[in-house]
């Protein structure tokens, strides 16, 4: 991309630092939206530009604003940077390098929603990084960017950091808002959504980093110029996050409806000589595999394309698995993961991730009998749509895939590869 | 008696302020870390007096540092070096990492070394996938990331520490 509109400090490092921030017009947005313009007219901007949230689902950024209940007050912002996907590392540089366009995203978002008390909730590892932001949060008090009576206006407004301190789940929306309550991290029965009962019971907006670092350019310079990035369903830019076995992993700023084949070839550098592309990820370790081959690299990365290979664009964090991985071992580290993440509220993912780990365990060691694999894949099937969040979900895609579009890797694991029992596999 | 109001007042009503006045309960987190600055984990006086300070029971306290994997309720070594190693950065080399790291110690996986200078666990992903093999140091009052590492420089770290506490 010749200009990012994100990861703008890879154009001028220095806009970390706020003179240089304001200089490019930083917080000229949000002064604007402050002095002239009422928080429905920030909003409606939103919608126009088709923004749809970055945290994986979506949704359209604008239309989650509207729905906040404007008969219950307080309203709160949550910004949700608890960034724990497996693949996903894109908030992180967001916020570390240019904090204060992120910062300006928040404020905009709370002043269309009218909230005088936002929260950043920080997975507890990003220690430092929240410890930078708070010191850039005091600089904006400072320079009456934040605080009361903004630019001689009534409008009032403070930001707060939250760290988390490990946890996956705290990445759903509801459980976030659990933990921020200080709870344990467990999902909450939805409806009512955080827009009509959120943190604190009040009404609340829940927002990925990302999609927040994306409004102060859309109020500045229009709903029309952002549209003009990404295709007509899935407009604007996307942070990338590529790694696995690539040549240059990290994290790309590329307009939604990129190619696979593009973000992995041209500007991930390839994968090893000698070494050819098996599989992709493309929302991280919650993913399905996609056989990559050259329908699936032609594939444009965006909300509506990539469902037609068999996966969701998610997060976008794209992980390369090249022929030298057997899916077995595979979905034996992402079944771990999901097996350790689980908060343990719904029995069907605590119990089931459980059970998925003890027999990825015995196929990885060579240690199962084929009606281990079908037995795997009958405890994913019945996790599937049972929980109150989607990480039960998430902990069997990999493993429904992979057993469907990869049979063999469980072939070869497994000594007899004849089914003990003819159990037709319904997949 | 609360040891905790008692050295941290001023800190603890800069949290409690951060909150809502009806809803103290959100300050247990930060709190927590407050806690643990000490001696690295949270101990069961710690646990009575948050609960105090913040009016709920030190039952919830517990669950709290029982479900977070960053609060600990027993001592461990001075710092704790957390490897990521799961998916992505296993493509990249995180497990031989691990084992090269554990053998030098003389260490398992969630073990201490005798000196109790380190503890070396494995991990979830902590968002750094780009720049495996890579590992977090817990310490008694923050995080740090140490990132693109091998044994070697695992290694050099780890015996800056001990040097560290060897000159007192």
């Amino acid at each position: 991309m010749a200009e990012h509109i994100l990861l703008r400090h890879r154009d001028n490092k220095e806009i970390s630092k706020l003179p240089t921030y304001r200089k490019g017009s930083g917080f000229s947005a949000f002064e604007r939206a402050v002095t002239k313009l009422n928080p429905e007219e920030v909003t409606d901007i939103v919608f126009d530009s088709g923004l749809r949230g970055r945290g994986g689902a979506g949704f359209p950024t604008g239309l989650k604003w509207r729905f906040m209940d404007k008969n219950n007050w307080p309203h709160y912002v949550a910004v949700n940077a608890d960034e724990s996907e497996p693949g996903t590392f894109k908030d992180r540089e967001l916020m570390e390098s240019n904090p204060y366009q992120f910062l300006e995203g928040v404020m905009l978002c709370a002043y269309a929603v009218g909230c005088n008390d936002a929260y950043i909730y920080l997975r507890g590892e990003f220690w430092d990084l929240a410890h930078e932001l708070d010191k850039h949060i005091t600089k904006l008090h400072k320079e009456k960017l934040l605080g009361d009576q903004l630019f001689g206006t009534e409008y009032s407004l403070r930001i707060h950091t939250h760290l988390g301190a490990g946890a996956y789940i705290c990445g759903e929306e509801t459980a976030m808002l659990e933990s921020l309550e200080g709870k344990l991290g467990q999902p909450r029965l939805r409806p009512p959504f955080p827009p009509s009962f959120g943190l604190f019971g009040k009404p609340t907006v829940v927002n990925n980093v990302e999609t927040l670092a994306n409004v102060p350019l859309i109020l500045e310079k229009g709903a029309k110029w952002y549209r003009g990035f990404g295709t007509e369903k899935s407009p604007g830019t996307k942070i990338f996050s590529l790694s696995g076995n690539v040549m240059k992993p990290g994290n790309y700023e590329l307009p939604l409806g990129t190619t696979f084949r593009e973000l992995i070839f041209e500007h991930g550098g390839g994968l090893r000589e000698g070494r050819s592309i098996k599989a992709i990820m493309p929302a991280g370790a919650s993913s399905s595999l996609i056989v990559a081959n050259d329908v699936a690299l032609d594939t444009q990365m965006d909300y509506e394309n990539v469902p037609n290979v068999g996966a969701m664009l998610g997060s976008a964090s794209i992980i390369v698995i090249d022929d030298s991985v057997s899916m077995d071992w595979l979905i034996n580290k992402t079944v771990h993961f999901f097996e350790h993440e689980s908060c343990g509220k719904c029995t069907p993912c605590r119990e089931g991730t459980y059970w998925m780990k003890n027999i990825t365990e015995r196929i990885h060691h060579g240690e199962a009998v084929w009606d281990d694999v079908l037995l795997l894949n009958d405890v994913a099937t019945n996790i599937k749509g049972k929980c109150l969040c989607a990480l039960g979900d998430f902990a069997t895609e990999a493993v429904t895939s992979s057993i469907e579009r990869f049979r063999e890797d469980f072939e070869t694991r497994v000594p007899q590869s004849r089914p003990k029992t003819e159990v037709k596999l319904s997949l | 008696m609360n040891h905790l109001r008692d050295q941290y007042g001023k800190e603890i009503e800069d949290v409690l302020a951060r909150y809502p006045e009806t809803q103290k309960r959100a300050a247990v987190m930060p709190l927590l870390y407050i806690a643990q600055r000490e001696d690295g984990y949270v101990s069961t006086q710690d646990m009575d007096d948050i609960a105090e300070l913040l009016a709920i029971s030190t039952t919830d306290v517990a669950s709290i540092v029982g479900f977070y994997t960053l609060y600990h309720d027993e001592q461990a070594g001075r710092y704790r070096i957390q490897v990521c190693n799961d998916l992505p950065c296993a493509l990249r080399g995180a497990d031989d990492f691990l084992d090269g790291l554990c053998d030098h110690l003389g260490v398992k996986p969630g073990e201490t070394t005798p000196d109790g200078v380190v503890t070396v666990e494995a991990v979830m992903c902590l968002a750094a996938c780009d720049k495996a093999p890579m590992f977090q140091v817990q310490s008694y009052d923050g995080i740090a990331y140490h990132e693109v590492q091998t044994v070697k420089s695992a290694v050099k770290l780890v015996d800056g520490w001990r040097k560290e506490k060897a000159s007192g």
